[in-house]
């Protein structure tokens, strides 16, 4: 009998993960142990995140060239329990029935690994976007591989905050403006109130932008 | 694979800077205050009159601890929280002039005092956060050139809960009074946050030059729910609550009779063994860090040096292990029982690290490695070589499977590429 931790997020709903959740957590699967990245031998890598930002991701694919399908996917992650069970899924879903081709592996969205895990709890959803970066990082090294420079794609502004229709770009202009904080972006876009659930993942832009454009993180 | 779990469970609780178990003694006294002594204290019959007596013998017993002197007050408040908030908000909203004035208080106070500051600022109040050096400690010299001659408070804490950091209040306070004497003034005034210094550190208010200090009850074995607010006579303050005549008419609300008495008692318990439990405790954290040491690379102390209580907390050990992430570690740590914090981001509400390990100048990577341990009165040492079993094993683990290596020179951790989209 283990003992769960009874953890509720700021809207009253349990933290407990799924036993999904805690499998893939416990016993993550397909994880490139550190020290064996070279003698894998990946056809493409992709890499995001940052310590510094609290999770970085690195997806390593093997790819049949005729077919354009996962024949393996390996990971290795830093990150909380949400990060590290929503990329074992990841690579789950990718190698599964044979193996995804590219092109299937592409119209994964965070939502589906979320599916697959019966949930997350809503402050942890941001953890499961990583791996769908990594993935599409890894898919355009792969295009870059085999000289495919047409089908590297390029991901155009995301709306971050649905009520203020604030994107990525926007942040990144506020930032390159001064903003530090979430209100100073407010303030910058002229935006009345990012909506809470939105918060954590500004904040995370904000850091992002600072980070690549000042060198350091702002506090 | 992650080390095989023990055929017998235990729970290591070394968390006890969040809140500790209620001591059986305190519970015991508390107990006929529920169903038996249920009586008004403001009641003029006898059955309110007796737990009115009750409550007075309490305030007593804490006033000989804090050697407080006549006419000072001991006002019971809903815990540590509205305590801090009582003395920020009660001083700012009586001494302001025309809604303003200047707080000083610093970065790596309870968010308890530091958003009560932040709401003040909004209000058109001017706060100066001090900040503290690497070890999270603030001089007396900084509060000296930060006052002014609208200071209408300063707020220091005792001692750090998470890196546990022991604050110089006494050197505050003097400086604080010197002050006072050259302007012939009566500002600033001094408030302290000891939640965490209660029944560790000496609470004597006059060698402290403390005018406001908060305790709460539930980091030192009493019950929740419960703090005082140490005022010292002559200082006003606006009430928070009000609708009753309770505690000198500043906290209004039926007294939470069985709370205080427990709050007394277990203050009596802590302050009576504290000095032959800080000396063992200060002995265990030390064999549980060697042990760490000795066991795991690249980890690293956050906070002042592992000393006496002087500077340190006796009971608290945070340090960073690099390259991996502190909520995967602290639920796999769970896992096997063993319970602890993290100032990670992941835990808290936003994505950034604590605040008090920012502060200190800590790296963002190494605040998300960050876990904090903090001892107590049932930890033993085969508590501790429990977790020096099973840690050691979950962070190669983790390791493992981390992308991340970091350099235990700070300097050298450039961040790479990031997000490529």
């Amino acid at each position: 009998m283990t003992q769960e931790a009874k953890i509720k997020d700021d809207k009253g709903n349990s933290w407990l993960y799924t036993d999904t959740v805690k499998e893939h957590f416990f016993n993550p699967k397909n994880i490139l142990k550190a020290g064996e990245e070279d003698a894998y031998k990946a056809d493409a890598m992709g890499r995001v995140g940052s310590p510094a930002c609290g999770d970085e991701m690195v997806l390593w694919l093997k790819i049949d060239k005729e077919t354009e399908k996962i024949l393996d996917c390996k990971w290795q992650t830093f990150g909380c329990g949400s990060a590290i069970a929503s990329t074992s899924m990841l690579s789950v879903m990718l190698i599964e029935n044979d193996g995804m081709t590219i092109t299937q592996a592409l119209k994964i969205k965070p939502q589906d690994i979320i599916a697959r895990l019966g949930g997350l709890p809503n402050r942890k959803i941001h953890c499961s976007v990583l791996g769908d970066k990594a993935l599409h990082a890894a898919i355009n090294d792969w295009f870059r591989n085999t000289d495919q420079h047409d089908r590297i794609m390029v991901a155009g502004a995301k709306v971050i905050d649905q009520d203020s229709n604030v994107t990525d770009k926007d942040i990144e202009e506020a930032v390159l403006e001064g903003a530090q904080t979430v209100g100073d972006v407010e303030k910058k876009l002229k935006v009345s109130k990012i909506n809470e659930d939105s918060v954590p993942e500004v904040e995370q832009l904000i850091r992002f932008y600072s980070e690549k454009y000042y060198g350091e993180s702002v506090i | 694979m992650f080390p095989t779990k023990p055929e017998n469970k235990r729970v290591i609780y070394l968390d006890h800077a969040a809140t500790t178990a209620t001591d059986e003694e305190v519970f015991e006294v508390m107990r006929p205050y529920f169903s038996e002594h249920f009586g008004n204290p403001s009641a003029l019959y006898s059955i309110g009159r007796e737990v009115k007596d009750a409550v007075d013998k309490a305030r007593r017993s804490i006033s000989n601890i804090l050697a407080i002197q006549g006419g000072d007050s001991i006002i019971f408040t809903g815990g540590g929280t509205e305590s801090d908030n009582m003395a920020i908000f009660g001083i700012a909203y009586k001494h302001s002039k025309n809604g303003k004035g200047h707080i000083v208080t610093t970065k790596i106070e309870h968010h308890a005092v530091l958003h009560p500051c932040e709401r003040l600022e909004k209000e058109g109040f001017d706060i100066t956060y001090l900040e503290p050096n690497e070890a999270g400690l603030v001089t007396e010299k900084q509060v000296k050139e930060s006052l002014r001659e609208d200071t209408i408070l300063v707020s220091v804490m005792y001692a750090n809960n998470e890196m546990g950091a022991v604050e110089p209040i006494a050197d505050i306070g003097r400086e604080i009074l010197k002050w006072r004497k050259n302007n012939n003034t009566k500002y600033p005034y001094f408030h302290t946050d000891a939640c965490q210094a209660a029944g560790v550190l000496d609470l004597n208010v006059e060698k402290l030059h403390v005018d406001l200090m908060t305790i709460n009850g539930s980091k030192m074995y009493g019950p929740k729910g419960i703090g005082i607010l140490y005022k010292r006579r002559g200082v006003s303050i606006q009430p928070l609550i009000i609708g009753g005549a309770q505690e000198m008419k500043l906290r209004a609300g039926t007294e939470n009779v069985p709370s205080i008495i427990g709050f007394a008692r277990a203050l009596e318990l802590v302050n009576e063994h504290r000095k032959k439990e800080n000396a063992r405790l200060i002995e265990l954290r030390q064999y549980f860090f060697n042990g760490l040491e000795k066991r795991i690379d690249k980890i690293q102390i956050n906070g002042p040096e592992l000393g006496n209580e002087t500077v340190r907390l006796p009971n608290n050990l945070n340090v960073s292990i690099l390259d991996i992430e502190g909520e995967a570690l602290l639920l796999y740590l769970d896992e096997y029982g063993i319970v602890c914090s993290t100032g990670s981001a992941c835990t808290a509400e936003s994505l950034d690290p604590s605040h008090v390990l920012l502060a200190c100048g800590l790296p963002y990577e190494y605040a998300h490695g960050s876990l904090r341990f903090t001892l107590g009165k049932t930890t033993t040492k085969e508590d501790i070589d429990y977790v020096l079993e099973y840690l050691p094993g979950i962070v190669e683990k983790l390791r493992e499977m981390s992308p991340v290596k970091l350099s235990t020179n700070k300097k050298n951790n450039t961040h790479p590429k990031y997000l490529q989209r």
